[in-house]
């Protein structure tokens, strides 16, 4: 039985946020980590390990040459190999393009009787909770997404589910998809030992050219050229820091603020 | 029956999924279709709104969604969409585009929204883009709305005015960015729609009455519905999630001179707007209140819709924690208080007087 992971390496966005004179995120500027939903699903596949060594956890991401960094991380927490989806024809991928590259990678491997897909719930560049999903739907796999809790028996997969004014018990058979949120457990740090071996792990980088034939890849919907949406225009909201002060402190001022953020949909 | 995600012509109507919960619709059900009737007015031709709920009952919802602007409204029922399930609703609403195939759907983003619209997307082969804040299709329109919401130059460039197409518009990093994403090639223009984004219109009993009903008839490949639901559970809405929160109201040592009152207004003021109380260092530190309020300590940085700081003068750790919220509302008696410097939009006064008055304008305009 194996776990596959799905990780991004993300811009980290809590720090200084670059963007460039165009409008479009300076990433080279920006520090980089692995994306924090994803890290507690790959702890959740970590700590499966933990009770079964016979679980085999693979790590995939799709992103350049310098997410190796990520991935030799995942490796020295405990993940047994790691596989870099990565190509020059993949770049600007939207949701849609993305997740069927990735789901013709993780097909590449190969997802069995037994077998789990766990994904973050979403990435913090992007926000949109979207590409996990849609690789389940690419590989015909059932799917419970904002996953806070998981009991595995046999080929039983019973979830907690969050919802915003409580939670759902979903119950699945493998081989199936989940998206973890960051309630479901505390990421481990890389071990002494994992940073030893990390490199005498298995490694991959999957191109273009091997997932071309994948029934998956439409060669018309990838990159970005293919992808469905595209950007139409993006730009900076108005500089924050140029404060509006409000003329007076009675009834008048803040009905003056209220009607501004309902007129603005801020409320 | 052909269906062509490719034929772009043969795709007409705006669809809105209107999520139920316990046989009761959502709030944001009423914002989609007020928005999606404005969006059908500018498409013009007599563009039909057409809402669609799935439930095991779902008696009286027509009426409420087409009081709002719903022209059509398509009922699935079946003891099998009670509850929520990726796999049935997925199937069902991919059989109703299949026949009606609307241009453009709409779906609230919440956890549920957020996990069947991409589902649908992808089986349906078309584009979808997440947690828009604005929605246009008419290009005047849109162009207003860049006007005040960007610093872009709006003389550069070309504009299509004949550009009918939905341009769909959300925050991107925390905030920073703001993206228009479009759906050129392919039908239908999803969107999935931050809750409470959207303005309510006024419920319009003539057009509820005039509701046109029609029943789908539901049929589900059962071998397809892999997912079971054992419970469902209400939950109150848990104590402090700052992080999570759209809305923070936090208080800061200018509630000292009678902390119980500062942070019990602060508190409704929060409830009203769907909120929670957030906290200085200095008012955790004097023990006013628990410090699983606290914003600005290590690691808990907020970025809400809305941060409302009242009495915070804003020490460095603070504004660290809370200046990426997209909008700050900063009140304070002393002009020159750093908070200023962060926010959006500043009142120099007293919180005691200006709390009450704010909560009672709260609540009008969540009416």
């Amino acid at each position: 039985m194996k776990i596959i992971v799905c990780v991004k390496q993300v811009p980290d966005t809590s720090g200084k946020v670059a963007v460039k004179d165009d409008g479009t995120l300076d990433r080279a500027s920006m520090a980089t980590i692995t994306n924090p939903d994803d890290m507690n699903a790959l702890e959740a596949a970590l700590a499966l390990k933990d009770q079964n060594p016979e679980i085999k956890v693979i790590v995939v991401s799709m992103g350049p040459f310098t997410a190796a960094g990520m991935l030799h991380e995942c490796l020295a927490m405990g993940a047994d190999e790691a596989v870099l989806i990565s190509g020059r024809e993949f770049g600007g991928s939207d949701t849609f393009a993305t997740s069927q590259i990735i789901a013709a990678g993780i097909n590449h491997i190969g997802v069995e009787e037994g077998d789990l897909v766990f994904c973050g719930r979403q990435a913090i560049d992007g926000d949109t909770a979207q590409v996990g999903p849609q690789i389940g739907e690419k590989l015909h796999l059932p799917q419970i997404s904002y996953v806070a809790d998981i009991k595995l028996e046999g080929n039983t997969v019973t979830c907690k589910r969050m919802l915003e004014d409580g939670y759902m018990t979903v119950q699945v058979q493998t081989p199936c998809l989940l998206t973890c949120i960051k309630e479901l457990n505390t990421p481990r740090y890389m071990s002494v030992k994992g940073i030893m071996e990390f490199d005498t792990k298995p490694y991959t980088v999957l191109g273009y050219n091997d997932l071309k034939d994948d029934p998956l890849i439409e060669a018309d919907t990838i990159g970005l050229k293919g992808s469905p949406t595209n950007v139409f225009k993006s730009f900076t909201p108005p500089q924050k820091g140029a404060c509006k002060m409000l003329d007076g402190s009675g009834k008048e001022t803040v009905d003056e603020l209220f009607g501004i953020m309902t007129h603005k949909h801020i409320i | 029956m052909s269906y062509d995600f490719r034929d772009t012509a043969a795709f007409h109507g705006v669809m809105v999924f209107c999520e139920q919960r316990q046989g009761k619709l959502m709030p944001t059900d009423f914002e989609l279709v007020s928005e999606a009737r404005k969006l059908a007015n500018d498409l013009g031709n007599n563009t039909e709104v057409i809402a669609l709920v799935l439930g095991d009952d779902c008696t009286g919802m027509p009426h409420e969604l087409a009081g709002y602007g719903a022209d059509k409204v398509i009922v699935c029922e079946d003891a099998r969409l009670k509850d929520y399930t990726t796999d049935a609703y997925t199937q069902v609403i991919c059989n109703v585009v299949y026949e009606y195939k609307p241009e453009i759907i709409l779906i609230g983003a919440t956890n549920i929204g957020r996990d069947l619209a991409p589902r649908c997307a992808a089986r349906l082969h078309t584009g979808l883009t997440a947690d828009c804040t604005s929605l246009n299709v008419d290009m005047g329109k849109y162009m207003d709305f860049l006007r005040e919401n960007s610093t872009m130059d709006l003389t550069k460039g070309k504009w299509d005015f004949e550009d009918k197409g939905l341009k769909m518009t959300r925050p991107a990093f925390g905030g920073h960015l703001m993206a228009t994403i479009i759906c050129p090639r392919f039908r239908p223009q999803m969107s999935t729609v931050r809750p409470g984004v959207m303005k309510k219109a006024e419920f319009d009993e003539a057009k509820a009455a005039a509701v046109k009903v029609e029943k789908f008839n539901v049929v589900l490949d059962d071998a397809e519905l892999k997912t079971k639901v054992l419970e469902v559970v209400k939950e109150a809405k848990k104590m402090v999630d700052l992080i999570g929160a759209d809305v923070i109201v936090a208080v800061g040592q200018g509630i000292s001179s009678n902390p119980e009152e500062g942070v019990r207004l602060a508190q409704e003021l929060a409830d009203t707007l769907g909120g929670v109380l957030g906290a200085s260092r200095a008012v955790v530190d004097s023990g006013w209140v628990t410090a699983d309020h606290q914003v600005g300590q290590t690691g808990k940085t907020v970025h809400p819709k809305l941060y409302i700081a009242l009495g915070i003068s804003g020490a460095i750790q603070h504004k660290a924690g809370m200046q990426d919220s997209e909008n700050i509302i900063a009140i304070n008696k002393n002009a020159e208080a750093p908070i200023f410097e962060v926010a959006t939009y500043g009142i120099v006064g007293d919180l005691f007087t200006l709390l009450p008055m704010m909560i009672d304008a709260a609540k009008e305009a969540k009416k």
